[in-house]
């Protein structure tokens, strides 16, 4: 008889499953030790999010999150503190070595805490995790060491270095995002982590605007050898700005023929009573994959969409 | 029904395809045949696309997409004319026009100078090749030998032999005898004035298989007149 060849992919996993729970436990004792609550929130959701970028699935009157952010932004609004949460997000088409369509996201929000503070807890916890793992902050195949302090480029330096042009307060998306992929991601992170930082408005997402200048999101984002792995913003807290951006989103969903999305109105009420607070997502896939310094997530994922 | 709420904006509302979606209408321009084109989603190794006027090749592709952004394909081309490689990001559902190749059974008739005349063997019509789209062909082809040709729109890009063909030894250094275990070989010409290496026993006069794809000796098929 035929050995199942699935089976047998299993078995060569045995030593990066392992490697991938000590990942996530040091991920779960380091928040802990900053007094961190772990929270858990609902996978289906009645609203996804509108993100013209992100489509989610519907599943009967509901959707799967992209992101476990909105309930989580409630739980801020309604004064619980520092909260984290390890959960699975589902996004519709995103397959390739560095994507699956479910995926598993470490999502945390810190009331008090400036955005760029988060950057130099990340630093921390990188260096924490790779030390409980392997010992040292080294990655040797990767050619990056995770010791602090990280390289931080602002969007617009990066631009300037990488792609020779300067991108302002709303650069042409299909400019911007062509050049961010083929000629300024593939040098960040190179040597030592890249913390990438203010980003132009119109790629604010669910960030603030920096109050001193209103071309730039304060919001960053974190780089290993090419490979986006944290995306942290200043939480916008205005809740009519946050509903202008909603339906923004949504008529841009439609001029794209995209489905368009409901309003959140329960975060918007949250978001009125929500103190200052940053937020961070990172990829646990792609952490123990960019640790375990292995080519793909199919190599750290029991069962990827390519193995279901 | 918990779920009901008062929705302030008609763009609040859920649209889903298929529900209740309104057609953009398309301009004459856009009006080209979608059917036969590829889109990023098509994209595999081997998929050949035409590109500012070349047929190209995948070799290599992969997903990417910033977590809050455009998602791209990012491929790796050969230029199946020139062999050049080229990297280009295509932006998630834009169009591809597949290579306009052809491939043709043709036979070889004659050479003339830096050109090789093949015939159609059903249409009987001839075109001329050069040497340099011929490549290592060259130094197997015979006259009358049955080919393929790919063809990008009227222009001969490649010449495909088949996998093996036998050719006879022309010139070459007496053979030895009981010389067949040490691997040993000694170039010998060819009838298409090509060199091979084969082993020592092979004589002038010898018909030889050789693997067209690797340009390998294979075994000696017949042996000369002595």
């Amino acid at each position: 008889m035929e050995e199942n060849s699935g089976l047998a992919r299993l078995r060569a996993l045995h030593e990066p499953l392992r490697q991938r729970a000590k990942v996530i436990a040091a991920v779960r004792h380091f928040l802990e030790s900053r007094g961190s609550l772990e929270v858990e929130t609902p996978a289906l959701v009645r609203a996804p999010g509108t993100d013209v970028e992100l489509d989610p699935w519907r599943a009967g009157h509901r959707f799967l999150i992209t992101s476990p952010e909105f309930h989580m932004k409630r739980l801020i609004g309604a004064g619980l503190g520092r909260i984290h949460q390890i959960c699975h997000c589902f996004r519709v088409g995103e397959a390739g070595i560095h994507h699956n369509p479910e995926f598993t996201m470490l999502e945390w929000y810190w009331p008090g805490v400036g955005y760029l503070e988060l950057a130099d807890e990340l630093e921390v916890l990188l260096t924490e995790v790779a030390l409980s793992l392997r010992g040292t902050t080294k990655l040797p195949k990767l050619d990056v060491d995770l010791e602090p302090p990280w390289e931080r480029l602002t969007v617009r330096h990066a631009f300037e270095r990488y792609a020779g042009w300067t991108p302002g307060r709303a650069p042409d998306p299909d400019r911007f995002f062509l050049d961010l992929v083929d000629k300024v991601e593939p040098n960040l992170g190179k040597s030592r982590p890249t913390v990438l930082y203010e980003y132009p408005a119109s790629q604010a997402a669910l960030s603030r605007l920096d109050p001193k200048n209103h071309d730039v999101a304060m919001r960053f984002e974190v780089y290993v050898a090419g490979i986006e792995l944290v995306n942290a913003f200043d939480e916008l807290t205005d809740a009519d700005e946050q509903r202008a951006r909603f339906i923004a989103d949504n008529e841009m969903r439609a001029s794209r023929e995209k489905p368009t999305l409901p309003v959140d109105h329960d975060l918007l009420e949250a978001l009125a009573a929500m103190p200052p607070t940053a937020g961070a997502a990172l990829g646990i896939d792609r952490l123990v994959m960019l640790l375990l310094e292995l080519e793909s997530l199919n190599d750290v994922m029991a069962f990827p969409v390519d193995a279901l | 029904m918990g779920d009901q709420q008062p929705l302030a904006s008609a763009l609040e509302n859920v649209r889903w395809p298929g529900i209740a979606s309104k057609r953009r209408l398309t301009t004459d321009s856009e009006r080209v045949n979608h059917d036969s084109m590829y889109d990023t989603s098509d994209i595999r190794k081997n998929l050949k696309v035409e590109l500012d006027g070349d047929p190209y090749v995948v070799v290599e592709f992969q997903f990417v997409k910033p977590g809050k952004g455009n998602a791209f394909t990012r491929t790796k081309l050969k230029n199946m004319k020139t062999g050049a490689y080229l990297e280009r990001s295509y932006r998630s559902g834009e169009k591809f026009t597949p290579a306009n190749l052809e491939e043709k059974q043709m036979q070889y008739l004659y050479a003339e100078g830096s050109q090789y005349c093949f015939m159609d063997n059903t249409s009987y019509e001839q075109v001329y090749v050069q040497t340099e789209q011929l490549g290592d062909a060259v130094n197997w082809i015979t006259e009358n030998l049955n080919v393929d040709i790919l063809f990008h729109g009227s222009e001969a890009i490649a010449v495909t032999l088949p996998n093996f063909v036998e050719l006879e030894v022309t010139e070459a250094e007496p053979g030895m005898k009981g010389d067949t275990a040490s691997g040993a070989t000694k170039p010998v010409r060819l009838a298409t004035d090509a060199s091979l290496n084969v082993p020592l026993f092979i004589d002038q006069g010898d018909v030889v298989k050789i693997d067209t794809r690797s340009g390998q000796y294979v075994e000696r098929i017949k042996r000369g007149r002595k």
